[in-house]
């Protein structure tokens, strides 16, 4: 019979699976970080003047700030210098269909499990597709545009809606927001763009598949949605990474901007390659996300994390306007060495401003893995309320598991619950299932399973059979 | 803050002038290293993370005169009612940093209660042996205490020996027309299965402001058991910075309680420290603060080694504009297996200006662990309140009686009854009601 501790060692002997390498010709700016890469490529991409002034003055206030030192991860820090900041595959021309896109990339795509004529056809689902940082294919671009909705890459965005682009970029995080927004700021190379009128609900869900391609690029994308009033969008982002030995760097912004009765749901799945068994390569994924609240509005964060060596990563909600709620549902699961600092900030500003966190860690192996979190309640914020829940389970014992929350409050009618439980896989849940004729290895599947179930069940249904497919990669088998 | 800094700087020369022959030794060795230690980080700040949400600044900026003299004298009848009544207790009284004999009642006997000066000039290997070894050394204002410690209690039960009756430490500072500053220093000894109860308060009888920097460092050996009680109930010009660490041995159980009602300012850094096994360890708080009060409650359970049990339990009711801190740390070290922790922290807040900022926090290197915390903040059921006022109890009352209750539950672990009479009494006077009950 197998013991847990070899059915653990099982799972975590599992190597990742999507590490392959296509082989695209790439039109690569040598490597190096200066105003002149800066002003390469805003040329490259062919932005307007008042664009460009943005990145520089990003970079500028770059330049004043420092590495931050406070998360509890410990890495070697990426030299900026060694990057190249801009990659684009090169048999770049105007695409129509899917026909058009290069094969290399599509079989990249088949491997994945996500093959776009599939996910097409079966799914519904609209797909921005970017291999390293310029979009390639768009589909489903007409049917949107009937509906008054943009859904473009955000370079794209530049060009033809710099009005939107203008009022809204960089208000939720601003450039100075932190060290790597600045960089993004001053470097970001595309992303994607999306922006849904007054009164519209989108019928399908917007996809964006990230991929890291190009050995030595760092990606930096740049995502910007914005919910007109009384408007829906659910909004997918998904990564996988090809296996490389090196660290790549991946310092990402999302806004989201929710004007007032407007709901957006952003769900994450993110598989970047989290290096080996021995902790060597894998990605560095710092990433700001942030969504604001107007009246009424609701923003919630969905995350699935199993990738990364190193994570830092805070989707969060200003609750600026009456009655806004923020969610956010996370499931992290961190193995072998690699570590992750993530959680959410809430911070209410407005009157009956609700919000709630559900975070479930999972580490096993050598890794690390932390919440850190802040509840804020403004003095004007009357009547709050915030329900937060933070669990980790704990697999072998070489692993770490913490809990940072931090709560400021400074209105007496706040409501505010947080609770946190640490623990490894319950011996008399394993026991008792055993007992019924189920195996360890199906038990332990099924109490990880249960146990992520609160954050799954928020998923949209096409997202969360991804999600359980990585999850089941990370700790092969236990989730079915 | 710096102006102080550069004081206890040409303090420490003087301080050590003083000091003549033992100012060679194992002792003052520590006391030089602590100092530097000091000098080299100063004062920390809003940067420094455990330090995040209290200010220190408006603290420091007074001018304390560091020495005082020994000219003021206080009669017993003037701080009468800061002692435990009708329960016979040993005393330790300091008036200004200078032990008061007449005051006090100690013993030599089965047990020394007596003077940390006594113990460096007697027990020359207990403080060898003990000084300075619990307190954590980045802590920089427990560095500063240790620089100059000279005066405060020090209390040694021996093996196999329970104290018959508890102790009772109070540190008065009185008039003496300028701000002035004291450090006293405690160290407590309990041995092998032996047991005792302490008591320790701080009163300002000055109408200028008084910075008391204590620092308490507590060893419970094998089989011990020890209660440690803080009243902090002084007057509104008061500050108090309390060092206390920790270090339990196998089988050992402590309780640290910490009341906090008065004082404008008040910082706790409590830390345990779990050396050996089977340990027990209780930590409970009640704050009560209204206009213009700050209390900072910092605590850190290191648990380092398996089968240990801690229990937290801080209660706070905040009202006008006061401001509470708390910041819970649990830390498990790898191999600390089956270590059980709990942490929960409620508060309420009463009014709109009030702020609370809690951190619980836990760092769990270890896979078999049982850990948790709660924490919530929130205010009174309004129900239980309506239930209340329509059975005849009127509502400032109904109020009281729930906040009462609320804070009640931290007050668990408190053994003496006069004691528990006491605070009962100090709590019922702070939340302004008149309870003629006792739970």
């Amino acid at each position: 019979m197998k013991t847990e501790e070899s059915y653990l060692e099982e799972v975590t002997a599992s190597e990742y699976k999507y590490g392959f390498y296509t082989n695209i010709e790439s039109d690569k700016v040598p490597p190096g970080l200066n105003e002149e890469v800066i002003r390469i490529i805003s040329a490259k991409k062919n932005e307007p003047e008042w664009m460009l002034e943005w990145r520089l003055d990003a970079f500028r206030k770059f330049q004043k700030m420092t590495e931050p030192k406070w998360p509890n991860v410990t890495y070697p820090e990426p030299d900026l210098q060694a990057i190249s900041y801009y990659a684009a595959p090169k048999k770049k021309k105007e695409l129509e269909s899917l026909d058009e896109v290069d094969p290399e990339l599509l079989k990249t795509f088949e491997k994945l499990g996500i093959s776009l004529d599939e996910q097409k056809r079966l799914t519904g689902v609209a797909m921005d597709v970017v291999v390293d940082s310029v979009s390639v294919a768009t589909t489903f671009k007409a049917k949107l545009r009937e509906l008054g909705i943009i859904f473009c890459s955000i370079s794209e965005a530049i060009q033809e809606h710099p009005e939107l682009v203008k009022k809204y970029l960089g208000t939720v995080v601003p450039k100075s927001d932190n060290y790597y927004a600045a960089l993004n700021s001053a470097v970001f190379t595309d992303g994607s763009f999306c922006y849904i009128p007054k009164g519209v609900r989108c019928p399908m869900e917007l996809s964006t598949y990230f991929r890291i391609n190009e050995a030595g690029t760092g990606q930096f994308e740049r995502t910007l949605v914005i919910a007109d009033e009384a408007s829906y969008v659910s909004y997918l982002e998904g990564c996988t990474a090809p296996m490389r030995d090196e660290n790549q760097l991946h310092a990402a912004v999302v806004e989201l901007v929710a004007l007032d009765d407007a709901e957006i749901k952003y769900s994450t799945v993110q598989n970047w390659y989290p290096g080996d068994k021995e902790g060597k390569g894998g990605v560095y994924n710092f990433v700001t996300k942030r969504g604001l609240c107007e009246r009424n509005a609701k923003i919630s964060w969905t995350q699935v994390e199993t990738g990364s060596a190193v994570t830092w990563k805070y989707p969060s909600c200003i609750l600026k306007g009456e009655n806004s709620v923020g969610e956010f549902y996370s499931v992290a699961v961190t193995n072998n060495y690699q570590q992750a600092d993530t959680g959410t900030k809430m911070i209410h500003l407005g009157k009956n401003t609700k919000s709630t966190i559900i975070s479930k860690g999972i580490c096993a192996g050598k890794s690390n893995g932390s919440y850190r979190g802040l509840v804020k309640i403004g003095p004007r914020a009357e009547n709050a309320r915030n329900f937060s829940q933070c669990d980790s389970l704990l697999m072998g014992d070489g692993c770490g598991s913490h809990t940072f929350p931090y709560i400021e409050t400074q209105n007496k009618s706040a409501k505010i619950e947080h609770e946190a439980t640490t623990s490894k896989i319950g011996e008399d849940q394993i026991f008792y299932c055993q007992q019924r004729g189920i195996g360890e290895e199906e038990a332990i599947a099924l109490i990880v399973n249960g146990y992520c179930k609160d954050v799954l069940n928020q998923l949209p249904m096409e997202f969360a059979v991804e999600a359980q497919k990585l999850l089941a990669i990370s700790l092969e088998g236990s989730v079915g | 803050m710096e102006a102080l800094k550069d004081k206890l700087e040409s303090s420490f020369l003087v301080f050590e002038n003083e000091l003549n022959g033992q100012a060679l030794g194992e002792v003052h060795n520590r006391r030089k290293e602590a100092f530097e230690r000091f000098v080299e980080s100063g004062f920390p700040t809003k940067r420094h993370e455990e330090w995040k949400y209290t200010n220190l600044k408006p603290i420091l900026k007074h001018d304390y005169r560091v020495f005082l003299s020994d000219d003021n004298t206080v009669d017993f009848s003037a701080i009468k009612k800061f002692f435990l009544s009708d329960t016979d207790t040993y005393k330790l009284v300091f008036i200004d940093g200078y032990y008061s004999s007449w005051l006090s009642e100690t013993t030599h006997e089965k047990f020394d209660i007596c003077t940390f000066s006594s113990m460096l000039t007697k027990y020359r290997d207990v403080a060898e042996k003990y000084f300075n070894k619990a307190l954590p050394k980045e802590e920089a204002l427990a560095s500063v205490n240790t620089a100059f410690a000279k005066e405060g209690a020090f209390i040694r039960i021996k093996r196999n020996q329970t104290a018959d009756k508890p102790v009772e430490l109070i540190f008065i500072t009185t008039d003496h027309g300028v701000e002035t500053m004291s450090q006293p220093r405690n160290l407590v000894v309990v041995e092998e299965n032996a047991e005792v109860s302490i008591l320790e308060r701080h009163q300002s009888l000055s109408s200028k402001p008084v910075l008391t920097n204590v620092a308490t460092e507590i060893f419970a050996l094998r089989d011990s058991r020890l209660n440690y009680y803080k009243i902090q109930n002084d007057v509104h010009t008061a500050s108090l910075i309390d060092s206390t660490s920790v270090k339990q041995y196998a089988n050992s159980s402590v309780t640290v309680g910490t009341f906090a009602l008065g004082n404008k300012f008040v910082r706790n850094n409590l830390n345990f420290f779990l050396e050996e096994e089977y340990t027990q360890s209780y930590l409970d708080g009640i704050t009560i603060i209204d206009e213009g009060q700050t209390v900072d409650h910092h605590t850190l359970v290191d648990h380092k080694v398996p089968n240990c049990y801690s229990d937290e339990l801080y209660k706070g009711i905040y009202d006008a504009n006061a401001h509470g801190v708390f910041n819970g740390k649990v830390m498990v070290h790898p191999h600390a297996q089956k270590t059980n922790a709990f942490q929960q922290n409620n508060n309420i807040l009463l009014t709109d200006k009030a702020s609370i900022d809690t951190k619980p926090q836990l760092e769990i290197y270890a896979d078999d662990v049982k850990c948790s915390h709660g924490c919530t903040i929130g205010q009174l059921d309004d129900e239980a309140l309506f239930y209340m006022q329509s059975r005849g109890i009127p509502e400032k009352e109904a109020k009281a009686l729930l906040l009462y209750a609320f804070a009640n539950d931290s007050l668990r672990n408190v053994k003496i009854p006069a004691l528990r009479k006491k605070l009962n009494r100090q709590i019922a006077n702070k939340l302004n009601v008149n309870l003629d009950f006792e739970l």
